[in-house]
């Protein structure tokens, strides 16, 4: 250890800790919302005739709860947490941070009143009204004058790769966040956007695979950086694969929107251009799988013991495969079978259950105890029972998602011998039903295993547990 | 686009990618000072970092990647207003109208160009004309008795029509049943293959303020009256004195008037719904049908096999 680190500092927890727990509740919440939808898409009439109810209003509510309400909540309790600790030393500014933390649940509730109401830019993950966008601003800058801050007063020399990647997240959702969401207002709930046309739907999804890039991927893995060798208790595999995947990662990402508008109106440069980086994407992607399962070498044994790094290493597992499943749905053959399919719903839900949700998930075990100042979780065998629902519930829904969007892929293709389509389209959705129940289904096991973590939580913050005499050390490792 | 923003794309993009491929070969070396395995002599928090070499096989990966980014780059349009070399477009951009669009496809035939839409189209109708105009001689009555000619019509309608209309074509509320041998715009074989060529516009004006709301009740019940259902005898005869503002358009007998696409109002059936209700409000409110036209989208063969089908549906 370096000579600086042993030095005790007094760090801000108290915003980790508020953060940590609206996660937990924010999860449970937008999840709930996404099993409800689910089930609507099986039995209609779940939206009982009630405008506030339907899906169509539904389906925004639920994901922008989950990206930005327990997503976001999640990486900026752990992005201040890792900055404090790798830094060693205490948050920039503690009003600051209650300031994002409070200005951070106005948006959300914001969204949970609005959405339901039917107040929407229409424009996809960025639904929320000019006034709330201009809150998500306000908030998001005091987020980075925290985070950055605390790294100009950082006492160790280096500054450790986990940060690299929150800085990155932070500053380019930032820009997104503010090009995308440019418009005029008309009224109170009412704005425009300035761009129109090719161009508006070219801005809208260079923010929104970017969400997913830097929100949903390099703000996770600056979570995966952290969490995997502290609780594995060992170094990071490599130190050059962290530069050379960082750089090419954040490099090339920018570059991948234009999948999502393969065969439209945007010009075949853009398209092409967009294609080609979503693939090379491919091999920098799998540099943090691989830099995170191999910081496991030597340590597996512990994956039999401990289901908190479980959840950690299953997580990258998900992480592989949907980094390596979306470079190749961005190639415009396969993309010709799989757009406007389920499969693409299938993808992000492997992306956001399976990678962030269970890194997420892996992280906050890995806190509680140590915000509370607990020896351990209140029980490990709960951890267990969560982590196999949560995996099945993630499989379920995923092949589900797999057979539904390839067989409407090819039935939407299918042609007869006079050159008419086969299917029409309600033959498609008909054909589609077995899966949403199963989707349904495999939505129900997440949201049970959420609801058992936070009955773990619960028992672990009240006297269940024997306090630590000493804070601050991982704790449920031995 | 203008050179300058070609460049642009140009330079942007080769340099991400080149400035990658150095940042690889960079890494592939060991340039740290430290031997290879070896922590890198840093901690964070406890967290050290091993100065492991890049897993080759994912080296060889990502140089694979990269090689075969440059290659597609070439091949196709991506870079600026370089057209790729093998002259392939998805479809003739920037087009406007139909006329520039034929155009297009000319200037793009003769210079050898690969225009992915022309060319799946022209595949399309050179593979599957022969079909449609096989029935093209024929007339829209006999196309009603070919079950080969009607199979083909009903795939036909239930990827072009059936949103509207329905699976079974007896239509919706606003969207007229095609089975029941009522045509607002005529039932012949021709009229409704000009129905479906053009499109048509029905309109049915407001009449609240010409009538007031007591009017529009007495007319209501006077229509409800002619399709012989029991009504309210003073006001249907309070309302006959006023169906003269109707009846130019819907005839004194209140039968219609196709021409107008006017609707016979004595048949009891009901477009918008038959209640007392629905007929006041459709009186109070006015009607706006639309259907759209299909020339361009399905062209006169599918047309005439589409209109041999409605008729089919009505035989008997």
């Amino acid at each position: 250890m370096n000579q600086t680190n042993s030095q005790p500092v007094d760090y801000n927890l108290k915003v980790v800790k508020q953060f940590t727990i609206m996660t937990i509740v924010w999860g449970i919440v937008g999840m709930s919302v996404g099993v409800l939808i689910a089930a609507q898409l099986v039995w209609p009439a779940l939206n009982f005739d009630t405008p506030w109810l339907t899906y169509g209003r539904l389906r925004p509510l639920h994901t922008n709860a989950v990206v930005f309400a327990f997503g976001t909540s999640a990486l900026f309790a752990t992005a201040y947490y890792v900055v404090q600790k790798t830094c060693h030393v205490r948050l920039f500014s503690d009003r600051l941070a209650a300031f994002t933390f409070w200005g951070w649940q106005a948006v959300i509730v914001a969204a949970v009143i609005s959405l339901p109401m039917g107040f929407t830019t229409t424009k996809e993950y960025a639904e929320l009204e000019w006034p709330i966008s201009i809150l998500i601003a306000v908030v998001w800058i005091g987020v980075m004058v925290v985070f950055f801050g605390t790294m100009a007063n950082r006492r160790t020399s280096h500054i450790y790769v986990a940060n690299w990647f929150y800085g990155a997240f932070m500053i380019t959702v930032a820009m997104l966040h503010i090009g995308n969401n440019l418009a005029i207002p008309v009224s109170f709930m009412k704005s425009y956007s300035i761009y129109s046309g090719a161009v508006d739907a070219m801005m809208q999804w260079w923010y929104g695979h970017n969400a997913v890039g830097f929100l949903l991927t390099a703000g996770f893995l600056g979570m995966m950086y952290y969490f995997v060798p502290k609780q594995a208790e060992r170094p990071v595999y490599s130190y050059r694969l962290s530069i050379v995947h960082f750089w090419a990662l954040i490099c090339i990402y920018i570059w991948a929107g234009p999948h999502h508008l393969h065969y439209t109106a945007l010009p075949d440069w853009a398209q092409s251009v967009g294609m080609v980086m979503s693939v090379i994407l491919f091999v920098p992607s799998w540099g943090g799988m691989i830099n995170g399962i191999m910081t496991l070498s030597g340590a597996w044994h512990k994956l039999r013991t401990d289901p908190i790094l479980r959840f950690l290493i299953v997580s990258l597992s998900f992480y592989g495969m949907s980094t390596f499943e979306g470079p190749m749905m961005a190639i415009k053959s396969v993309n010709a079978l799989s757009h406007y399919t389920d499969w693409t719903v299938g993808h992000v839900h492997s992306g956001a259950l399976g990678w962030v949700a269970m890194i997420s998930i892996g992280a906050i075990y890995h806190l509680i105890p140590i915000l509370f100042d607990r020896q351990r979780m209140y029980s490990i065998k709960l951890i267990n029972t969560h982590f196999w629902l949560h995996t099945i519930g993630v499989v379920l829904y995923i092949v589900a998602l797999w057979i539904s969007g390839v067989t409407q892929g090819l039935m939407w293709g299918a042609v007869n011998s006079d050159g008419t389509l086969t299917y029409s389209f309600v033959e498609s959705l008909q054909a589609s039903y077995p899966f949403y129940f199963v989707r349904f289904i495999g939505g129900l096991f997440v949201v049970t295993g959420m609801l058992i973590m936070a009955y773990n939580v619960y028992r672990t913050t009240r006297s269940d547990v024997v306090r630590k005499s000493e804070p601050l050390v991982a704790a449920q490792t031995a | 686009m203008s050179s300058f923003w070609s460049a642009w794309i140009i330079v942007i993009t080769l340099g991400t990618l080149i400035a990658l491929m150095i940042l690889l070969r960079w890494n592939m070396t060991n340039y740290t000072g430290i031997e290879e395995g070896e922590p890198m002599g840093h901690t964070f928090d406890g967290i050290e970092e091993l100065n492991n070499p890049l897993p080759k096989w994912w080296t060889i990966l990502y140089w694979l990647c990269f090689a075969w980014g440059f290659i597609y780059l070439a091949l196709y349009p991506g870079l600026g207003n370089y057209k790729g070399l093998l002259g392939w477009t998805s479809s003739n951009q920037g087009v406007l109208s139909l006329e520039e669009s034929r155009l297009a496809v000319e200037k793009a035939r003769a210079e050898g160009m690969n225009v992915q839409y022309d060319r799946e189209r022209m595949h399309a109708d050179d593979k599957y004309g022969p079909i449609f105009q096989q029935y093209a001689s024929l007339s829209i009555e006999d196309i009603a008795k070919e079950p080969e000619a009607v199979k083909i019509g009903q795939r036909l309608f239930l990827q072009n029509c059936a949103q509207c209309h329905g699976s079974d074509a007896r239509g919706s509320q606003g969207f007229p049943n095609l089975t029941d041998g009522v045509f607002n715009w005529g039932g012949e074989p021709h009229q409704i293959f000009t129905t479906i060529m053009q499109g048509r516009n029905a309109v049915m004006a407001p009449w609240v303020d010409a009538l007031g709301e007591q009017g529009v009740v007495e007319v209501a019940t006077y229509v409800l009256s002619l399709n012989g259902r029991n009504v309210d005898r003073d006001a249907a005869r309070a309302g006959e004195q006023q169906f003269a503002i109707c009846s130019a358009c819907h005839g004194a007998d209140g039968k219609g008037n196709t021409a107008l696409g006017a609707p016979d109002l004595t048949n009891n059936v009901w477009l918008y719904g038959g209640s007392q209700k629905a007929v006041e409000d459709t009186i109070r409110h006015g009607r706006n049908g639309v259907m759209p036209s299909w020339e361009h989208i399905l062209g006169e063969d599918k047309v005439k096999i589409l209109a041999g089908y409605v008729l089919s549906l009505n035989a008997e």
